[in-house]
């Protein structure tokens, strides 16, 4: 019988343990909800693929179900992206009018909130560029509150760079990256 | 595993369904240092039952010339093939420019074991530097026994501790915004055995190993909001341990591993350093400012959190007394912007991301003067994290739009890419000792 090469029997092998892991992913129940988001600490027994003593964690599976809410419909509110310069957190006057019939829809409903999400084009450290994005982010929440909007219908996020709405390394890209997306939420 | 065997449409499924993560070290010296030291390692003596194929001799070549201090010698010059010291001749290796000459054979121990005999020759002056040195892994751990003798002979030759046989781990992008898919990467140093701890469609960032390996603190936002996670890397057993109002982000462990130092913004935005007992939960604010602190890094004694403050108008380096209420000073002069400082395992160095000429390079801050010295050419180069010897260090450059992993030398006389086919691969950290 003739021998198959130690780079098949390899393959073969490989193809074994990939067809393992496809299977054990799939098997893989999901993950009990957690009660509270609120909490600061939370555990789970998380079921998990083992591959060569790494074993993997699907986070979407814990992501909860947030239910997106379509807010607002006229043509001011319309806009829900507000675009900065450069290493800045200002509010161009532009967008004043925007944040403005934002503010206005958010204080009339006092049971609708809004998430800004807030986000920085590439260039800088990635922690730093959290805490840019969290500026802009509250620099835009403040102005919301100016309109009356209470504090506990914002919440604010920053990704930083790390979800950039143009992909590239120019100028056109990272304008467009720097930004608040403002996300209703129920 | 190798780009051309993964042509099949099985593996574009594993790829794409499971995500099973896959890197390999191509060394690609794009600098180095002039006189590398000429070391040949004869390839193994195999035991064909067990061994799998693995080419022991290649593995340990490999390591040690992506440290930068040795160069291989062809194989195809080598004027014989020894398995043991006891049987090298000094003269025919001088003769080829070998220095020194590292021997050894693969013998199956048992149905599942294989032993790993292993001797280092000076070629120059004869001596036997290791006679018969013996490693036992199992037959599936080949490679991480071929790593050891790395270590052993790296240590022998050069008087410090090896760091081949540990870990990194990494982010690695698949996908353009908003179809992005995120995952946190373990893998040997070489990049080999890479397979994913987690992923998900949100970004992960920030990992860190804790002091024994066991787990990964890291950042998600599955949940739309930003949290800080710890997870035990061998069961997934995952814990979130902060998800406060606002920024949680940019953890690292203590020393001791009973500590977390993170960043935390709060409903206000304010980002200042905090340290949170993982125990206990007692959180304990570091810093005050309302400027953005984050960043922060210990040193080997625990004693201080180097962070970046913008308190001063642009990022730079300061350093506060790991003590709640002390008074925060800085560190980092002389360069316009620097970022995600790192502390070397003797505490005497500090890895920063500085900006020079609009480009953001990886540096040291010789932190008992204060030089600073780039160690990196690229136009975004981050994330620099020190090996455990502190010889070596691994950070995330760019290519053509696509992250890139490279190691480069404490001197920045040698750069080695780490070559990746998982898309954009980013914020690499490198592991502890574990042996």
């Amino acid at each position: 019988m003739p021998d198959i090469g130690a780079a098949v029997k390899q393959k073969i092998f490989l193809v074994m343990i990939a067809a393992a892991v496809i299977v054990a992913g799939c098997k893989t129940k999901p993950v009990q909800e957690e009660s509270s988001t609120s909490t600061p600490v939370s555990s789970a027994s998380t079921p998990a693929v083992t591959t060569g003593g790494v074993a993997t964690v699907d986070m979407d599976q814990r992501a909860g179900t947030s239910s997106g809410a379509s807010g607002p419909n006229t043509q001011q509110t319309a806009q829900r992206i507000i675009y900065f310069d450069f290493d800045s957190s200002d509010i161009r006057n532009e967008y004043v009018d925007v944040i403005a019939a934002h503010g206005r829809y958010l204080a009339g409903n006092a049971t609708v909130r809004v998430r800004l999400e807030g986000h920085t084009d590439e260039r800088g450290s990635r922690e730093y560029n959290i805490g840019l994005g969290e500026r802009r982010a509250q620099t835009v929440k403040r102005a919301l509150m100016l309109q009356g909007v209470q504090e506990a219908q914002i919440a604010t996020v920053s990704y930083g760079e790390e979800r950039p709405a143009a992909a590239g390394s120019d100028e056109a890209a990272w304008s467009k990256n720097r930004r608040v997306e403002m996300v209703y939420i129920n | 595993m190798t780009l051309k065997t993964c042509r099949s449409a099985f593996c574009a499924l594993l790829l794409s369904v499971c995500a099973t993560a896959h890197a390999q070290l191509q060394i690609d010296i794009t600098r180095g240092v002039s006189d590398p030291v000429p070391v040949a390692v004869v390839p193994f003596a195999r035991a064909a039952a067990v061994d799998g194929g693995t080419d022991v001799a290649g593995i340990i070549e490999r390591d040690l010339a992506s440290s930068g201090r040795f160069k291989g010698i062809e194989r195809r010059a080598m004027p014989a093939q020894p398995q043991k010291a006891a049987d090298v001749n000094g003269a025919a290796w001088r003769a080829v420019r070998a220095d020194y000459v590292v021997v050894g054979r693969v013998v199956a121990a048992g149905s599942e074991n294989v032993s790993l005999h292993f001797g280092l020759v000076n070629a120059l002056t004869g001596q036997k530097m290791l006679e018969d040195e013996t490693i036992t892994v199992s037959g599936k751990a080949l490679r991480k026994g071929a790593h050891r003798i790395a270590d052993v002979i790296f240590e022998k030759i050069t008087g410090v501790r090896g760091a081949f046989d540990t870990r990194i781990a990494y982010i690695a992008v698949e996908g353009v915004a908003p179809d992005q898919r995120f995952q946190l990467i373990v893998a040997d140093a070489d990049g080999e055995n890479a397979a994913v701890a987690a992923r998900g469609s949100r970004p992960l960032m920030s990992p860190a190993w804790s002091p024994d390996g066991e787990w990964l603190a890291y950042v998600s936002f599955e949940k739309g909001v930003s949290t800080v996670n710890v997870q035990r890397v061998r069961t997934g057993e995952l814990r979130t341990v902060s998800a406060r109002n606002g920024v949680n982000g940019a953890p690292t462990y203590s020393p001791d591993g009973k500590q977390l130092a993170l960043t935390l913004g709060g409903s206000g935005g304010n980002l200042d350093i905090y340290v949170l007992d993982l125990a206990t939960q007692n959180l304990a604010r570091m810093t005050d400012d309302p400027a953005i602190d984050t960043q922060p890094a210990w040193s080997p004694d625990g004693k201080t959190l180097y962070f970046l403050s913008d308190r001063g108008g642009a990022p730079q380096i300061y350093a506060v007394d790991a003590r709640a209420g002390a008074r925060a000073r800085r560190v980092s002069f002389g360069v316009a912007y620097a970022a995600r400082p790192r502390v070397s395992p003797d505490g005497k160095l500090l890895a920063l991301e500085v900006q020079e000429d609009g480009a953001f390079h990886i540096a040291t801050l010789d932190l008992a003067s204060g030089n600073i010295t780039s160690l990196s050419r690229g136009a975004l180069d981050e994330s620099p994290s020190f090996a455990p010897n502190g010889a070596m260090l691994i950070y995330a450059g760019r290519e053509r739009g696509q992250g890139v992993l490279a190691t480069v030398s404490v001197d920045g006389q040698v750069t080695a890419r780490l070559q990746s086919s998982q898309g954009d691969v980013r914020e690499p950290v490198w592991g502890p000792f574990t042996n």
